[in-house]
């Protein structure tokens, strides 16, 4: 498998992040390099292996759910880069 | 009294109780040491009046706190309150916490305070420290020599005397690679055993804190000062607290530990068989039983990690979106072009690399063939690990491949600075505890570590075993000042 400079954008788009153009085929050399290193486990049959989804010895504990906090709205805003009043401030979305 | 700064914690905390020296002497002398150590940019954020203050407020207090009147300082991924933390990026380069992360915390309740935030590789993600928007950390066992990372400022101020201990996160080796490239001890614990609240996330399924210090005993105070039950993160594991440097003992006769063939890997330098064989051959004088192990899909750990590391965190860099918190980009017209380019200017190269990585990885049609696989090879690794802790009390191996590289070696190429995790890897994915213990230089007179791996919540005994070592191992990390 190997990704092309197309398929890359495509995949900075889905991660919302801007690619450089001339940044375009270095990033495409980087991840092809570390595809061939990942595709390694191609190797390994694991058709009767159960996925790991927790390493834990113990099963998620739930709480109740309850307000444990709260009347915190300025120090929730406090590191916003735009506001007003008690918003956050974002581009026009909707005409 | 002689420079106080060249002392191991435990001797500070000695002083500091007979009070032979003031927690304000003490601070004074660390700020000292640290104005002196510009060169090595271990700091990103120092807090010095708000230390020597507590230093007074403390020496007016009844000393009978784990580690009281110890000024500390902690890696820039723990959130502090009111005081900036960047975890090393320029899209947290503003953001100042409300809160305090646990682990901290813990460390606060227990008598330290706050010296000052050290560098760190971008989101934690790099072995070398070269991916830190704050620029480069240099070892101070030689200029121009990479710290280790991620915990790259952490490993470079405890060698240099900058902080008596420190706190650093491992999610592939960041504790231990760093510890085995300065000369210093540093332990990985079992996932679960320190709470993650309050760090900057990279990988949740592997990310953990743990303790960086001088000497075995430390490890243990800091372990537990750091460690317990946290009712705000789901993982945390709840068990009573433990006594790590109470408990500590160095007979260790009798104990089975485990030699793996995986572990000697192709072009590995010499020197490295040979601390490996002088770590055997220290333990077997202890009374210890080698006995060979395999862990067959050791080769598969960081191909794994590779996977499930850049998935999770391409979920959680998503927060980054320029709108609650951080830097937001000035530039696009509309609000999805604002997020795509605060995050291509927030976020380096290595970071973005990482991003995408996890965004493919997870994306329609490849989810299958990536994440479910490396899922199921992460089943197998673990299970290597289970099937030996039935034969084995731990695991003795390599910390690294290598020593401390220079800078800008490996930069250009991703794959072989990410060999450079290759013996730490394995661990984060079982989710074991795993002690990084300097044992000895190569011929250049770098330091170079070696790795015990214990069962799940089996800390006392690697401490235990670490502490028998460091006894009987006469290396001694001497690191000649040359930067002041």
């Amino acid at each position: 498998m190997s990704l092309d400079k197309e398929k890359i954008k495509h995949v900075a788009k889905l991660a919302r992040i801007s690619v450089d153009e001339a940044k375009v085929d270095t990033l495409t050399k980087d991840l092809n390099s570390i595809f061939k290193f990942i595709e390694q486990l191609n190797e390994l049959n694991t058709d009767k292996v159960e996925p790991l989804t927790s390493i834990l010895n113990q099963s998620l504990r739930s709480r109740k759910d309850e307000i444990s906090d709260g009347k915190i709205r300025e120090k929730i805003l406090k590191n916003s880069p735009k506001k007003s009043e008690e918003f956050f401030i974002v581009p026009k979305v909707v005409e | 009294m002689s420079d106080i700064t060249n002392q191991s914690l435990s001797e500070i905390l000695e002083n500091v109780k007979s009070k032979k020296i003031s927690s304000l002497e003490l601070t004074q002398a660390y700020i000292k040491n640290i104005e002196n150590a510009k060169k090595l940019n271990a700091f990103i954020t120092t807090t010095f009046d708000q230390a020597l203050e507590n230093a007074k407020k403390f020496d007016n207090k009844p000393n009978e706190l784990l580690l009281h009147g110890i000024p500390l300082a902690v890696k820039d991924l723990f959130c502090t309150e009111n005081i900036k933390t960047t975890a090393g990026s320029k899209i947290l380069n503003n953001f100042i916490p409300s809160y305090e992360s646990t682990v901290t915390k813990n460390l606060w309740n227990c008598g330290a305070f706050l010296l000052g935030k050290l560098n760190c590789d971008e989101f934690a993600m790099g072995s070398s420290n070269e991916t830190s928007f704050f620029g480069n950390v240099i070892n101070p066992v030689g200029d121009q020599l990479v710290p280790g990372g991620s915990s790259g400022g952490s490993s470079s101020a405890l060698a240099a005397n900058l902080t008596p201990a420190t706190i650093g996160t491992d999610t592939g080796g960041s504790i231990r690679q760093p510890a085995s490239f300065t000369g210093t001890v540093g332990l990985k614990p079992t996932y679960g055993l320190c709470s993650r609240w309050g760090i900057v996330a990279f990988a949740s399924s592997l990310d953990q804190a743990g303790p960086m210090t001088k000497t075995v005993s430390d490890c243990a105070i800091m372990l537990e000062a750091m460690s317990g039950f946290d009712e705000k993160d789901s993982t945390s594991i709840n068990k009573k607290k433990e006594t790590y440097s109470k408990n500590l003992k160095d007979n260790i006769k009798g104990l089975k530990i485990g030699i793996p063939k995986e572990y000697r890997v192709d072009n590995m330098p010499k020197e490295i068989d040979e601390l490996w064989e002088k770590g055997k051959k220290i333990l077997k004088n202890l009374g210890v039983q080698l006995i060979d192990i395999s862990l067959p899909h050791t080769k598969y750990a960081l191909p794994t990690y590779y996977i499930v590391a850049p998935a999770e965190a391409s979920s959680n860099l998503a927060r980054y979106d320029g709108v609650r918190y951080g830097h937001r980009s000035q530039k696009g017209k509309d609000l999805i072009e604002m997020y795509e380019n605060t995050r291509s200017e927030g976020f380096g190269d290595e970071v973005k690399r990482r991003i995408l990585i996890g965004t493919y990885v997870l994306s329609s049609g490849y989810y299958d063939a990536y994440y479910l696989k490396a899922q199921k090879v992460r089943q197998l690794i673990k299970k290597d690990f289970d099937d030996n802790f039935t034969k084995v009390d731990a695991i003795l191996t390599p910390s690294t491949p290598s020593s401390a590289f220079k800078i800008g070696e490996k930069k250009n190429d991703p794959v072989s600075m990410y060999l450079n995790d290759i013996f730490t890897v394995p661990v984060n994915l079982a989710g074991l505890p795993a002690l990084s213990l300097p044992a000895g230089i190569d011929k250049q007179g770098h330091p170079l570590g070696l790795q015990l791996i214990g069962k799940a919540l089996d800390e006392q005994k690697i401490l235990n075993i670490g502490y028998a070592f460091e006894k009987n191992c006469c290396y001694k990390n001497e690191i000649k000042k040359w930067w002041s």
